[in-house]
């Protein structure tokens, strides 16, 4: 089977896939990781319907960061080595703090009172060194590998950026999920996370057109440029339309709390194609392109088959999870 | 220390950490598949008990299993790159159908099975325990044949020092596969088994002397009764199988330096690599040559036919022995438990003792099987293929032995964690009631209504 798939159209089809498996990964286990990062450190209030909301959830949304790592693994080998083995101490962070969040969700549920605080405490700050070296990861990632101070401050930016934009995300799942006060709490985390997040996405676009000479030359080229600056005015018309929901839906009666989530959404989405056509067909930004890095086109064919069968799948039973848990979450219980 | 060395212990501590909860999860799930269907069936609120208490002990230890899972898809590039350049075309596609074929698969549904029941129809519930088996299942399977492919390649050309499939059927279905697929799948059961009937044994030490233990302890003697022998045959088939295509692993395995015709078996002995000899040995005479070439006179290759080609001898040598003799621990244990169960004869408190102390014997033969066959795969990554050496990170050392010393210490610590749980999940499940108001009605509407033998709780 598609033995008439060119190795460049297979590069193009992969490249496709770990892009939406970053993507699906990034909205996915950003909110959940931005619950984590939001848990109150001082009071135990919320923190039972805070961990309830994202429960049946988590498991399965950081398997999409396995696929993308896999698929960067098979796919593109030697970017896989090239980029990791750069990466190899705030990777070897992410790794532990994942760990470490993971097992604190499922060990609170069983231990005593005390204790359970502290694997709390755990989960929250578990979650937060995940978001930060993942934004450094990024930051490094994007100014091609490069390890000068200008790349370091840039991914200390990055850091920021990518824990405040989980942490929005994080508090628009609440307010789809959660009721009174929590609710009430998870608007005003909203509100603070969509400033932070805006000034972040001007920091992070300003930089990035400073940091390649091919990427300023594409974005200010006329016409191609005038219509890419469409995306970022896009996101912050829906920021600006976000912050108004965030003031007016408190005082509805519920309906339209699904609104800010989904705009979040849309916003990781654009953010996602400004990068990947900044980059594109770049998979190490200026150093290693698609077709550089591309392992056997026939181990590929041969994915693909599973690809083309099982991702379809996949996303259809993702979905009728999310459609069986929809609605306010209730507390969680082992039944 | 070089970054060979540590990049190697580093692999070792992630991988043996990581293999003790799939070892669990494997066949807990289809523990908790029949608990479930027995619970459809027979309506008796105590099977629905045995799958709450252990569906949180399968959740604790998949959670485990998972992220200890994710360090692995990394370790591959940062610290063997040479792995996926040389023969990455074979184990980048194992690896993904893995992903797409059961990780997701597990981990979408285990939502459903612990959070789900109140949601979904019943049967839409009892579906997904059987996915989630079907998963880790599955997960096993392609893992297992990579692992497979690399003990025993085939399938595959080199071209210009890259490996190129040629033919995926042989690839997967190479040699050893069938045997350590087998082999491992029993390995989970009996770990598993003796997880059950430790634990449960631990909660009637404590006083609990509701049902759920008690037939929990049954049902795990049993199956452990049952799979002991299977194993031990399954194990004796694997070793004819590696005596055949691996002969330097089985010469180490025996501690055999010459080739001998009627060589005996050892008992104990202390191999001495550096004069390729053994001291101590307690030997019987040609029990080896017997058990694996079915003839008291049969010859066995020796190490010394393996010049600079054959695994280091003392930890496959020792490995093999502690595998052995957890097996004939486990077969005595299971089949004297079945022998008080078949009478109807309550536990005494000194069995009760050994099958708490027997508790994580599955971890201990486990993982001395694999340092077996991993160790007895040295000097090769990918047998003939690809050497260890040859594909190890050009990282700086230093940077490995932090990242080394982080997850010791991260792993020793929910080690402990682990098992303090566990243990405290089943003192804990001492104090609660046996069988809620609320389950009793759910018991009673289970039932059809020309049923009427009432409820025997």
């Amino acid at each position: 089977m598609f033995e008439n798939v060119s190795p460049q159209m297979l590069g193009n089809i992969y490249v496709g896939l770990l892009g939406l498996s970053i993507l699906l990964y990034a909205i996915l286990d950003g909110y959940d990781l931005g619950v984590g990062v939001l848990i109150p450190p001082r009071t135990e209030a919320f923190r039972d319907d805070m961990i309830a909301s994202i429960g049946p959830y988590w498991d399965a949304n950081e398997t999409w960061l396995v696929l993308a790592v896999g698929l960067l693994l098979i796919a593109f080998p030697e970017a896989h080595s090239k980029v990791l083995q750069a990466l190899y101490l705030p990777a070897t962070f992410m790794l532990l703090g994942l760990i470490l969040r993971g097992v604190a969700f499922d060990f609170r549920a069983k231990v005593v009172q005390v204790q359970k605080r502290k694997w709390d405490l755990v989960f929250k700050y578990g979650s937060l060194l995940t978001t930060l070296a993942q934004g450094y990861m990024l930051g490094i990632y994007v100014t091609g590998l490069r390890t000068d101070i200008w790349a370091q401050a840039f991914a200390l930016l990055a850091a920021l950026g990518v824990t405040a934009a989980y942490a929005f995300i994080g508090s628009c799942w609440l307010i789809l999920k959660s009721e009174g006060a929590l609710q009430e709490k998870a608007y005003y985390w909203a509100k603070r996370g969509l400033g932070i997040l805006a000034a972040g996405i001007i920091a992070v676009s300003i930089a990035n057109l400073t940091l390649h000479t091919e990427i300023r030359e594409l974005w200010l080229s006329a016409p191609w440029g005038i219509m890419l600056f469409a995306i970022p005015a896009t996101c912050f018309a829906l920021l600006a339309l976000c912050g108004v929901l965030l003031k007016k839906l408190p005082e509805g009666n519920g309906k339209g709390e699904w609104l800010p989530f989904f705009i979040a959404l849309l916003v990781f989405l654009l953010s996602f194609a400004a990068f990947a056509i900044s980059y594109y067909p770049f998979i190490i930004p200026g150093q290693m392109t698609i077709s550089d890095a591309l392992s056997d086109a026939s181990s590929l064919r041969f994915l693909l088959v599973g690809v083309v069968i099982v991702v379809p799948v996949i996303l259809a039973y993702t979905l009728m999870v999310y459609k069986i848990f929809s609605g306010k979450s209730q507390k969680l219980s082992y039944y | 220390m070089d970054v060979f060395l540590l990049s190697r212990l580093q692999f070792a501590l992630n991988i043996s950490f990581h293999i003790l909860f799939p070892t669990i999860t494997m066949a807990m799930g289809w523990f908790l598949f029949y608990f479930k269907l027995r619970s459809n069936t027979s309506g008796h609120p105590v099977w629905m008990r045995m799958y709450r208490f252990w569906v949180r002990v399968f959740a604790l230890s998949f959670a485990l299993g998972v992220v200890s899972g994710v360090t692995m898809s990394f370790q591959f590039g940062t610290n063997w790159p040479g792995f996926m350049e040389k023969v990455g075309n074979v184990a980048g596609p194992l690896l993904g159908y893995e992903v797409l074929t059961a990780f997701f698969l597990e981990a979408t549904f285990l939502g459903i099975m612990l959070f789900g029941i109140r949601r979904v129809p019943n049967w839409l519930h009892t579906t997904s325990t059987l996915i989630v088996a079907l998963g880790t299942t599955t997960s096993a399977f392609w893992i297992l044949a990579l692992n497979s492919w690399m003990q025993t390649p085939q399938g595959f050309e080199v071209v210009d020092g890259v490996v190129y499939a040629t033919n995926w059927k042989e690839i997967i279905f190479n040699p050893s596969f069938p045997y350590r697929f087998v082999h491992m799948m029993l390995a989970s059961g009996l770990t598993a088994s003796f997880l059950i009937a430790g634990l449960s044994a631990y909660r009637m030490l404590k006083g609990d002397d509701k049902l759920a233990p008690k037939l929990a302890l049954k049902t795990a003697t049993y199956t452990a009764a049952v799979l002991i022998p299977l194993q031990i045959f399954a194990g004796d088939m694997h070793g004819l199988n590696t005596l055949e295509h691996q002969p330097q692993k089985v010469a180490a395995m025996e501690g055999l330096w010459e080739t001998t015709e009627g060589a005996p078996l050892l008992l104990f002995a202390i191999p001495d690599e550096e004069n390729k000899e053994n001291h101590f040995e307690i030997p019987i005479p040609y029990a080896a040559s017997l058990i694996l070439t079915h003839d008291l006179k049969g010859e066995l290759k020796g190490l010394n036919e393996f010049e600079g080609e054959h695994p280091p001898v003392a930890p496959v040598f020792y490995g093999f022995r502690v595998m052995v003799g957890m097996g004939m621990l486990m077969l005595a244990v299971s089949w004297l438990g079945s022998i008080y169960l078949m009478r109807n004869r309550a536990f005494p408190l000194w069995l009760k003792r050994t099958f708490v102390g027997m508790a994580f014997s599955g971890w201990v033969a486990t993982l001395a099987g694999w340092y077996v066959t991993e160790i007895g795969r040295q000097p090769y990554l990918v047998s003939g293929v690809l050497k260890t050496a040859d594909a190890v990170t050009q990282l700086p050392p230093s940077n490995v032995a932090m990242s080394f010393t982080l997850y010791a210490v991260i792993y020793t610590g929910l080690l402990i964690a682990y098992i303090s749980t566990l243990m405290l999940m089943c003192r804990r499940a001492v104090e609660i009631e046996e069988i809620t108001t609320e389950e009793r009605e759910v018991a009673k509407a289970k039932i059809k209504p020309n049923n009427t033998n009432p409820v025997a709780v």
